[in-house]
């Protein structure tokens, strides 16, 4: 038996512009209490616009909105719905309790209810301890949580959560989505737009949004359930697993192959009940099934919503930088490694952010800084890449230390910042140009590799467009031309995928592999897990110093317990931070 | 090395001159502020409303009033009151900037060789223009008697400008009684010679205006680039701390000495200064030097600032005093002992002072280079401080969040 419905959205059309296509075209959907209704779909897809027209915050063009019969545009309806927008409106000079009353006030709550309803969501959402704490102060995960109470001060029926959970680190994500859960479990009707794919397969139901065409509504299961047999999972020795991804993602049949941990997985377009070991005569492609160890695997949301969006990246990213001259690394280094860390230390006055961190990174590698905000990832990246002097220790990059022949090491590395960091008012080509020209690239050279670029990340029709006016997927797209401008044998990439949609990371791992497939050292912190599979090797960082490393695998493995022993990276990352969290208590508790 | 630069300066002038909101602050404002400061904001005083309490009601009063209207840029209306308390309380109100005050026994006095009583009230609350009109005022009166005692004469023109000439070979009558009048002096203006308040304003604003573009240019170029984040790019890239310099204050200068071209011209086809092609050579051999001096100090700001509002802050900080400092509308000379040396390190005071001498003096090379030289040192001292904030800005701009 389905919940009582809450909203309903009657074909509802929406455009911001004449001259562009509409944000919105004729979605309709119902969303119910007691659950989350997860709302996903690439950038641009409407997931913002839909919430925002659900929240009476814009007319729609076409179409109407109701919550229980009555049309969300009345403000005394929106009186009943709690918004918490992407970026919430929090201020960060006054303290949580301020921060709350002021929402209060905004309300209208006052005396006893408001005293009650106060106190109740400083419990529930564990910000108790915290209410003379400024909220400039708190971390990612704690603003955000102090967002969705002060979302939810009106007692609101619906509430309606815009990627609540971007750049907050797994753990506090956790705290969250079990604060959420609590509230639909109390009855409340909860919208949930989101980029994680994950967080998506756990509500009770999902609307899949593309250019603003609703293309599924319903359980989750339902279209993963679409996969059976569809996904096999293949057993590779280390090495060739890429070389082997690379060779599937060729086959025709195969829609998408990505490398997790040691093995391959791999999803096809039809389901083939003996797996894909017969389908040796259905396609040209080059023979690679034989010998190769394969076995079923259970869909995921992901492998399903891929497919529904129209394919995956296979044919954007295949056959990446046949430009690149092979093997990159091998031009000029000195010394074994790729990039070396020894002993770094960083002291902000008496805080030590990062405590004597080691490691070192081969050639061709592809390296994953992991750890919740404040684990001293970024500050350990920013001594990588010369942008911060460490206290202590040295980091080499290309065999040289950055801090004494800083030009040089700095030729060797192409850099690729959080926050896409282009030009906005010069176009495409302009950019590509000036990264590639303070490299020294000369002219004929600079046009040469433009044209590379323009042809292999598909910039080609935009390049007399100005950076800001591309989608966010081109700009970062853009962002990595940019820094391969340079052909460099090392690449550090800070988050490059936040706030990019499921297909547009997929993509962009695709030309991340093919690069490592050409010798290219990758250096990368991320907070997703799904991409930390992607990657060679893991350090896990906690309060500044690595508390685990090895590969995927490895990490998995050494987390594993009686009552979880295959947990996913996620819950080995989880684990392993409550571990070192025991740790750290014991010594001081006896 | 030079390549790279090369890519930078390019780059610079890419980002401000496609951006359609920058071109604009490049041409606009400077054009408004020089109509605002040509015709609105003058020292002369204009559009004056004199009240007039007349008790003599003789001839001489009347052919006094006649030399008041006959000049009515300056009083453009009088009013007339017909006692004296109506006269003082639209003084008070602020109806009229000065009263003149005719007594009973003007005309009778000023036929018997008197002098004739005359009192002239004046609002001082409007101090500025009430001492020019109190001074206008006087010369009419001084010229007025001394024309009724010594005969007919050619009306001077009181108007405020240079030729209140008193022709001493005028004729015999007048020489006989030169012996009863104080000596007069006869002024003649030099290198402004009808005393053309925007001759002596604009040279000025050339200055001040191309080291606001300057200094805007540079103060907002590195924040911007913190704001967008490609600041770190530049830092990771193989470009040194100097080279970035570089690649900023060359744009800069150029946009600079564009700016100050354009006004110079404005100034020439549109204001009609005279400007010799010595005057010429003097302001584009001073203007580079100027600008290096201003972009250094605009660098120096934009270091520190972690965004745009910041750097946009910092530069009007500066700008402010510096203009008020530079002799622009106020006399150097003005400024307390103990503050002067603010002057003297201000590049904006030799520029100013410069560029008046350019137009209006023709000067000597051995007098321009005087005041070309200190900016030198100023300019040096100004960049190595925004070379050195910019080696520290790499860890502002990664540290401070």
């Amino acid at each position: 038996m389905s919940n009582r419905t809450a909203m309903t959205v009657e074909e509802v059309t929406k455009r911001f512009r004449s001259d562009r296509p509409p944000a919105l075209v004729g979605v309709s959907a119902v969303i119910r209490y007691g659950q989350i209704t997860g709302l996903v779909g690439p950038d641009g897809a409407g997931k913002t616009t839909l919430l925002r027209l659900m929240a009476g915050l814009l007319p729609p063009d076409q179409g109407r909105i109701l919550l229980e019969g009555r049309d969300v545009r009345d403000p005394a309806v929106r009186q009943e719905l709690g918004y918490m927008p992407q970026k919430f409106g929090l201020y960060e000079e006054l303290t949580v309790l301020e921060n709350l009353h002021l929402y209060a006030d905004l309300r209208g709550l006052s005396g006893r209810p408001r005293q009650a309803t106060i106190g109740r969501l400083l419990e529930f959402s564990g910000l108790g301890p915290f209410g003379d704490r400024l909220a400039g102060r708190l971390s990612g995960g704690m603003k955000q949580k102090l967002g969705l109470a002060c979302a939810l001060l009106g007692n609101p029926k619906v509430l309606l959560l815009d990627e609540p959970t971007v750049g907050v680190d797994p753990v506090s994500r956790r705290g969250l989505w079990q604060m959420v859960e609590g509230l639909a479990a109390e009855g409340l009707a909860v919208v949930w737009a989101t980029a994680y794919l994950d967080e998506a397969e756990r509500c009770a139901e999902v609307l899949a949004l593309q250019e603003g065409q609703l293309l599924f509504a319903g359980p989750p299961g339902e279209l993963t359930g679409r996969m059976a047999g569809k996904t096999f999972l293949v057993s590779v020795p280390g090495d060739r697993r890429r070389a082997l991804a690379a060779q599937l993602l060729q086959r025709p049949e195969v829609a998408d192959a990505t490398v997790q941990g040691n093995r391959i997985r791999v999803v096809l377009r039809e389901a083939m009940d003996e797996g894909p070991a017969t389908s040796r005569e259905v396609g040209e492609g080059p023979a690679v099934w034989e010998d190769q160890s394969v076995a079923p695997t259970p869909p995921r949301f992901e492998d399903a919503l891929i497919l529904l969006l129209g394919g995956s990246a296979k044919e954007r990213a295949s056959g990446a930088f046949s430009f690149f001259p092979q093997r990159i690394a091998q031009v000029d280094y000195e010394g074994p490694w790729a990039v070396e860390a020894a002993g770094l230390t960083k002291k902000f006055g008496s805080f030590t952010a990062v405590d004597r961190v080691s490691f070192h990174v081969s050639r061709g590698e592809i390296f994953g800084l992991l750890g919740p905000n404040g684990a001293g990832k970024s500050t350990t990246f920013k001594m990588l890449c010369g942008l911060l002097p460490p206290t202590a220790g040295k980091a080499q990059v290309a065999g040289v230390d950055i801090r004494r022949a800083a030009a040089k090491a700095r030729n060797a590395m192409g850099y690729m910042a959080q926050k896409f960091s282009l030009y906005g008012n010069l176009s495409v080509r302009q950019n590509l140009e000036f990264f590639g020209g303070v490299y020294g690239l000369r002219r004929r050279k600079l046009k040469e590799m433009a044209a590379h670029m323009a042809e292999e990340f598909q910039l080609g029709p935009f390049m007399e467009t100005n950076a800001e006016e591309l989608p966010l997927g081109f700009q970062q797209r853009l962002a990595m031309a940019c820094a391969l401008m340079h052909q460099p044998p090392v690449l550090f990439l800070d988050e490059p995928t936040s706030g990019v949609d499921p297909l547009t990371r997929r993509e962009f791992w695709m030309r991340i592999h093919a690069l490592a497939q050409r010798g290219s050292t990758v250096i990368v912190t991320t907070h997703f897990m799904d991409e930390a599979e992607y990657c060679d090797r893991l350090a896990l960082m906690h309060q500044g110093r690595i508390i685990a490393e090895g590969a995927p695998d490895q990490i998995k493995a050494s987390a594993a317990t009686p009552s979880r022993p295959a947990p996913s990276l996620e819950d080995a990352f989880v684990e392993l931070l409550e571990r070192e969290a025991k740790e750290l208590v014991e010594p001081a508790a006896r | 090395m030079w390549q790279r630069i090369g890519r930078l300066i390019v780059k610079e002038f890419l980002v401000v001159l496609r951006d359609p909101r920058t071109r604009l602050i490049l041409i606009v404002p400077p054009m408004i502020q020089l109509l605002i400061f040509s015709f609105a904001a003058t020292h002369e005083v204009r559009n004056v409303v004199l009240g007039v309490y007349n008790e003599d009601g003789g001839l001489a009063s009347r052919e006094l009033l006649d030399r008041i209207h006959a000049i009515p840029e300056t009083f453009s209306r009088i009013e007339y009151f017909q006692e004296l308390r109506s006269a003082e309380e639209a003084l008070a109100a602020q109806r009229v900037l000065a009263v003149l005050h005719i007594g009973q026994t003007f005309s009778k006095e000023l036929l018997s060789g008197g002098a004739g009583p005359v009192q002239v009230l004046v609002d001082g609350r409007r101090s500025n223009s009430a001492m020019i009109v109190q001074g206008y005022l006087a010369r009419i009166l001084e010229d007025f008697a001394s024309q009724a005692t010594g005969g007919a004469r050619p009306a001077a023109s009181p108007s405020g400008q240079a030729e209140s000439s008193v022709d001493a070979a005028d004729s015999a009558p007048a020489a006989a009684k030169l012996a009863v009048l104080p000596p007069r002096p006869v002024s003649r203006m030099w290198f402004n010679p009808n005393l053309n308040p925007i001759w002596s304003t604009l040279p000025g604003l050339v200055a001040v205006l191309s080291n606001l573009v300057a200094l805007l240019i540079t103060a907002l170029s590195v924040a911007r680039e913190k704001e967008l984040g490609t600041f770190e790019q530049l830092l990771v890239s193989p470009l040194r701390a100097g080279e970035i310099l570089v690649g900023k204050a060359v744009p800069a200068v150029v946009l600079g000495v564009l700016e100050g071209t354009l006004m110079i011209t404005m100034a020439v086809l549109v204001f009609r200064l005279p400007l010799s092609w010595h005057g010429l050579q003097v302001l584009l051999a001073a203007m580079p030097l100027f600008l290096v001096a201003v972009v250094g100090i605009g660098l120096f700001v934009s270091s520190l600032a972690r965004t745009q509002q910041q750097g946009l802050l910092g530069a009007f900080t500066y700008q402010v005093p510096a203009t008020l400092l530079s002799g622009f509308a106020t006399p150097v000379e003005n400024i307390a002992d103990g503050l002067r040396w603010i002057a003297y390190i201000n590049p904006l005071q030799y520029m100013v002072g410069l560029a008046r001498m350019a137009f209006l003096e023709n000067p000597g090379w051995d007098v321009v280079w005087g005041r070309i030289w200190p900016m030198a040192p100023i300019g040096l001292v100004t960049l190595t401080g925004a070379a050195l904030l910019f080696r520290q800005a790499r860890l502002l701009a990664v540290t401070g969040r």
